[in-house]
């Protein structure tokens, strides 16, 4: 094992990863994190934080992780490019390695334009790929990006994202080989919807033998009603909704939508699970977090396996 | 054809309605004009083809300059006639002065002093 | 060329209220091609400037003047000899051309007329479009002649992002996505293969990011 990760552990093991995330607050309440924490407890192998998803300003992923390892979890800092230099990128991975952060999921970021603050200025000294790149050089190289080198490597397991359904199809493939090798050793999708496309994927993925190199986390999210499943469908970029998810949905009545967008994402799972290279589940249940566990547990995820 | 129209419409000819630049229209305003508007082809029958559709673009402009500067976008209007119906210019004329009239004098009192007349161009 | 935007009539009169006597300056080059500072911009401007004195009952005297262009010496020159008679210059050019003035005439304030935007190129009349941002390190050559700098919102080096859809960036359903064009050019090209290279971390020293920039050629210097 190169490093301490819960994620690294469990797929030496040859073991399924849970996963899920947490959304920090938009304030500097710690109870949040608490409370989103106590919903995962037993549920997740390591989980997300996420860092200003769609450009809101939030607290910060970094010091919510560190709440979520006081409570005993192996936290996953999401870095994105959007709103660091190279400096302060580097500093913030020191740190993570200093305060016993074991994973980093490296990020392009979505464009300022979509939050808060769409009147800032987008830094984007480095991309998605080059940071990964940079996480690797300080592990195992122990050298900054200036060629320096590093007194005290910081040992953190490197994941990143990828959207099978974001075009142009045929790039996102030779764009994972990248991240591979770049030094990605663990990726999330996008939530998955379209199983064939998906399928599609993973057989590209896997004609480049990336799949041996990267555990693939494959992405989920319930829908709790036909207007999310619509949202999604039409105004998320890069999501893939098939119409045929959101007729069933629509032939429940109202109250029972919420319990058959749970059903379907069970059902995700576990043909998620049959798809070789799959070798885990990263299950996003935004402000539903309370969800997660009744999924894990109806897809036959728990208990985890502890150390 | 003889028939009457308001003998406050001053007409100035031109080829083609396409001629008419925006700088025309503005210095007519700068020299004390309450109101101008272009008599035009039909559309899809401009003899120079598409000099009326410039012109209708041009005249869409200038009301958005006219409402900038204070004065209102209604003292600007694009009228489109063959010209075989003088009814219909007579009509133009009637409709284009009481259109006027009912906004008022141009606040623009006096006639503008431009000293850009001879000097203005490239140094 | 470079590409601006003339500022609102509100805002430029705004700037003109303490004065009576203007000398208004545009440009034959950049922002004549863009329709923002020409002569015929130039005409318009002033000739909204005084109506919107006259409805006021105000006077206002506004020399038109275009020059050749207003980032050299020898055309700002040209306004030597009268720009005395004025209080202010108001200047249409670019960003460069307005400080150049401002410059030269040391004693006249120098107002500008227009927000400059970026380097860009006439997709048909009326129409301009970014292409270049000047970070002073061109790599054109490996990414099919279209730059992931200026072109992608994020101006990722090893592109796309998961926010591109149908060819279109997420930022605006209207802006293409930068690196969808490289794809497809590196397709055309037969050199899709330059994909799978990873481009390093920007050396961002020759852009803006490393301070005020010159260009100098000895050899040419008298």
């Amino acid at each position: 094992m190169k490093t301490k990760s819960n994620i690294e552990r469990i797929l030496e093991s040859g073991g399924f990863v849970v996963t899920s995330e947490c959304g920090p607050p938009r304030g500097a309440d710690a109870e949040v994190i608490r409370r989103k924490g106590k919903l995962l407890q037993g549920v997740v192998d390591a989980v997300n934080v996420t860092d200003n998803q769609t450009s809101v300003v939030r607290m910060s992923s970094f010091s919510a992780c560190i709440i979520l390892k006081e409570m005993g979890f192996d936290p996953i800092l999401q870095m994105v490019c959007r709103d660091r230099n190279r400096i302060a990128i580097q500093s913030d991975i020191l740190g993570a390695g200093a305060l016993g952060i074991n994973n980093i999921l490296c990020l392009s970021g979505d464009h300022q334009k979509f939050g808060d603050h769409s009147m800032a200025k987008n830094v984007f000294d480095m991309d998605s790929i080059q940071l990964i790149n940079t996480v690797r050089m300080l592990r195992d190289d122990g050298k900054f990006l200036g060629g320096e080198e590093v007194k005290g490597k910081p040992v953190l397991f490197i994941g990143a994202a990828e959207n099978p359904f974001a075009d142009p199809f045929e790039i996102r493939a030779a764009r994972l080989g990248k991240k591979v090798r770049a030094g990605c050793e663990f990726l999330q999708t996008q939530c998955i919807y379209n199983l064939e496309r998906f399928s599609k994927w993973m057989e590209m993925v896997r004609e480049r033998g990336l799949h041996e190199r990267c555990a693939i986390l494959a992405g989920v999210t319930p829908f709790k009603s036909v207007g999310m499943a619509k949202y999604m469908k039409n105004s998320v970029p890069g999501m893939d909704v098939p119409d045929e998810l959101i007729d069933r949905l629509k032939s429940v009545p109202k109250e029972k939508q919420s319990e058959e967008g749970i059903k379907m994402c069970v059902e995700t799972i576990q043909k998620l699970r049959e798809i070789p290279g799959v070798r885990g589940i990263h299950i996003m249940a935004i402000e539903w977090e309370e969800k997660v566990s009744e999924i894990a547990k109806a897809a036959g995820l728990l208990p985890r396996p502890q150390p | 054809m003889r028939l009457s129209y308001p003998t406050n419409v001053k007409i100035v000819k031109v080829p083609c309605t396409g001629r008419v630049d925006v700088l025309l229209i503005l210095h007519a305003f700068e020299s004390g004009v309450d109101g101008v508007y272009l008599a035009g082809c039909l559309e899809g029958e401009c003899h120079f083809l598409r000099g009326n559709l410039r012109a209708k673009k041009r005249v869409q402009y200038v009301k958005t300059l006219l409402e900038e500067v204070g004065l209102g976008s209604g003292r600007v209007e694009m009228y489109n006639m063959s010209s075989a119906q003088g009814q219909r210019f007579a009509e133009v004329a009637r409709e284009m002065t009481e259109k006027v009239r009912a906004l008022g004098p141009s606040p623009v009192k006096k006639k503008v002093k431009r000293e850009s007349s001879g000097v203005r161009g490239r140094g | 060329m470079i590409v601006a935007n003339r500022k609102t009539l509100e805002e430029i009169l705004v700037m003109l209220k303490p004065y009576k006597k203007v000398l208004l300056l545009g440009c034959n080059e950049c922002v004549t091609v863009c329709a923002t500072g020409g002569e015929r911009e130039v005409g318009v401007l002033a000739s909204e400037i005084r109506l919107s004195r006259a409805k006021e009952g105000q006077e206002i005297e506004v020399r038109e003047q275009t020059l050749e262009r207003q980032c050299d010496h020898e055309y700002i020159d040209q306004v030597r000899p009268f720009v005395g008679d004025y209080e202010v210059i108001l200047s249409m050019a670019c960003g460069a051309g307005i400080q150049y003035v401002a410059e030269k005439y040391r004693t006249k304030p120098v107002l500008p007329a227009v927000n400059t935007t970026f380097l860009g190129v006439t997709l048909e009349q009326g129409v301009w479009s970014e292409r270049c941002q000047g970070c002073g390190e061109c790599i054109l050559h490996l990414t099919g002649g279209i730059c992931p700098v200026a072109r992608c919102a994020k101006s990722l080096l090893n592109g796309p992002c998961g926010g591109s859809s149908n060819g279109k960036c997420e930022v605006d359903k209207e802006v293409d996505c930068g690196w969808q064009l490289i794809v497809d050019r590196l397709k055309e090209l037969g050199q899709l293969d330059r994909y799978e290279e990873i481009i390093p971390v920007k050396d961002w020293r020759s852009s803006r990011d490393g301070g005020p920039r010159k260009r100098t050629r000895e050899d040419l210097r008298l």
